[in-house]
């Protein structure tokens, strides 16, 4: 035997502790990055980690959440998120619902909480919500008594894609304390970098926002911790240097209204991942992206495509993370926990 | 008034006691499927490992036969997941060999209920179908709530249902023994 085989039990994957006992996730809604702990961000990392086994197996299948209701309700288009929540609570064994706008009441004008209030009336026990307004899940949790699952509100949040995203890093990274990641490009309409500057700065990481000053709103330096590890610059190169990890966001043509710089050729200029910029960021550094990516807009190909390239690693990731959640927010709440014995 | 701890009652095996119970299991299992080829341990999570791991030194210390451990993680097979407060952590199962054709010997520390047995069962399936599957336990209190026995027992003993027995292992514990316990009333 090897002793690699034992490891386990005492080494990295041991459960995450506080004060010497093992956590509980005690929450039933996941919000946001916001209001989670560090303890509660490790235990849905260590159990993502210990799920990811499963979509390894020939039988890709658990019978954990079998009997529970998923529904998968998005106001806004998406295939990589509700394709990823969808095979998620199937590899529970959940069953899982979609509901698109397109194909619902919504568009004959029933407001978000009748349809909430109707999809209550058939007893889902989750519901994952995308919702272009932000506080449309907090609102959803007021009223429902599902689970409620944050798939991205607005520009608020996305935490499934944060607690992703860390996953991933830590792939590759022993840990993210002290680790500096540098967050590119569409700032102001990007929940995904609320989240990521949230549970970054709350792990510990040094965090630099970087973006066209149109792009970059007032006062973002004061998101997360209080303790400055946030830092905003408009150069690409100021932020690249020295970095660990390096994320691009998807300039969002849908959300803005303005034009917030003059063509994409210039914003490829001065804010598009190039070889060439990649140089001033460590020699190991890793390259993300939330996708969907655009390529020749804020990411050349021979970078997305490149050998320090986690993007397809991060689609890997969030199944994973997602199969966590549903596994944590669904778990009955009616008796006192008491371990299986014998 | 102060409060009361748990009552350690009776030690059941000492040190030296589960090291000789360890070896006599192995051979044990050696003798029952002897001429068998594709003997495999499958501990379960957590004292389980680290009696699946020593199980299978004795087996090479006797024969000379390296005999594949793999380790599982059962959380997510409970059948009391919807009445259960809070969600148990889920450690990884790693089972790094196919289990078709193999002789799976489960371990576990303590057989109680059954239902970790049961449990364990359902997600060995799911990694493939083994030959045969067998049962090796430390400790046998009884007690059973599911038609499971073991076809390894390191010791029968009796218990009151409300009594707990503490298997201690230092590679989890960092001591060695098995206690009987009586919660604190």
């Amino acid at each position: 035997m090897s002793p690699e085989a034992i490891a386990p039990e005492s080494g990295a994957s041991t459960p995450p502790t506080s004060r010497g006992g093992p956590v509980s996730f005690n929450a039933k809604h996941l919000l946001g990055i916001e209001p989670l702990s560090v303890d509660q961000i490790q235990l849905i990392l260590e159990t993502a980690k210990s799920l990811r086994e499963i979509s390894t197996r020939p039988i890709k299948k658990v019978p954990t959440l079998r009997g529970k209701t998923v529904i998968n309700l998005f106001f806004e288009a998406s295939t990589r998120t509700r394709t990823s929540f969808e095979i998620a609570a199937k590899r529970l064994s959940a069953d899982a619902i979609n509901i698109s706008t397109s194909s619902s009441s919504i568009v004959k004008g029933e407001t978000l909480v009748d349809t909430a209030r109707n999809l209550e009336a058939m007893a889902p026990d989750v519901i994952v919500i995308r919702h272009s307004s932000a506080g449309a899940p907090h609102q959803l949790a007021g009223t429902c008594s599902a689970c409620i699952v944050n798939a991205g509100d607005g520009a608020h949040e996305h935490p499934t894609q944060a607690l992703l995203d860390a996953l991933t890093i830590l792939d590759h990274k022993p840990t993210l304390k002290g680790l500096r990641v540098a967050i590119i490009g569409d700032i102001a309409h990007s929940r995904v970098a609320r989240s990521n500057c949230l549970l970054l700065g709350k792990m510990g990481a040094r965090v630099t926002v970087c973006g066209p000053p149109t792009l970059l709103p007032v006062g973002f330096d004061r998101i997360g911790s209080a303790d400055g590890s946030l830092a905003v610059t408009d150069r690409m190169d100021d932020a690249l240097e020295g970095a660990d990890v390096v994320m691009m966001l998807r300039i969002q043509m849908e959300r803005q209204r303005e034009a917030f710089f003059p063509s994409v050729r210039e914003y490829f200029r001065y804010y598009g991942l190039t070889a060439r910029r990649m140089r001033s960021a460590k020699p190991d550094a890793i390259i993300m992206h939330p996708g969907p990516i655009n390529r020749g807009v804020e990411i050349a190909s021979e970078v997305a495509d490149g050998p320090y390239s986690v993007i397809l690693g991060q689609v890997a990731s969030g199944v994973a993370i997602r199969m966590a959640v549903l596994y944590l927010v669904i778990g009955g709440r009616e008796h006192p926990s008491r371990a299986l014995e014998g | 008034m102060s409060i009361m701890g748990p009552i350690e009652k009776e030690e059941l095996m000492s040190s030296d006691q589960i090291a000789r119970t360890i070896r006599r299991l192995a051979r044990e299992i050696l003798d029952h499927n002897r001429g068998q080829h594709g003997l495999a341990l499958v501990g379960i999570r957590r004292r389980g490992v680290p009696l699946a791991e020593r199980l299978a030194r004795a087996v090479w210390e006797m024969q000379a036969v390296k005999v594949p451990v793999g380790h599982l993680d059962i959380n997510l097979y409970r059948d009391d997941l919807s009445t259960v407060a809070t969600q148990p952590i889920v450690q990884s199962s790693e089972i790094d060999f196919p289990l078709s054709q193999k002789i799976v010997v489960l371990v576990d520390d303590v057989l109680f209920t059954g239902r970790t047995v049961r449990a364990a069962m359902d997600a060995l399936v799911d990694y493939g179908r083994p030959k045969a599957i067998q049962l090796c336990v430390l400790i046998d209190r009884g007690h059973r709530e599911l038609p499971i026995q073991a076809h390894f027992v390191g010791k029968a003993v009796e218990t009151d249902a409300v009594e707990m027995v503490e298997v201690r292992l230092n590679e989890i514990d960092c001591r060695e023994g098995v206690l009987l316990v009586e919660p604190a009333s």
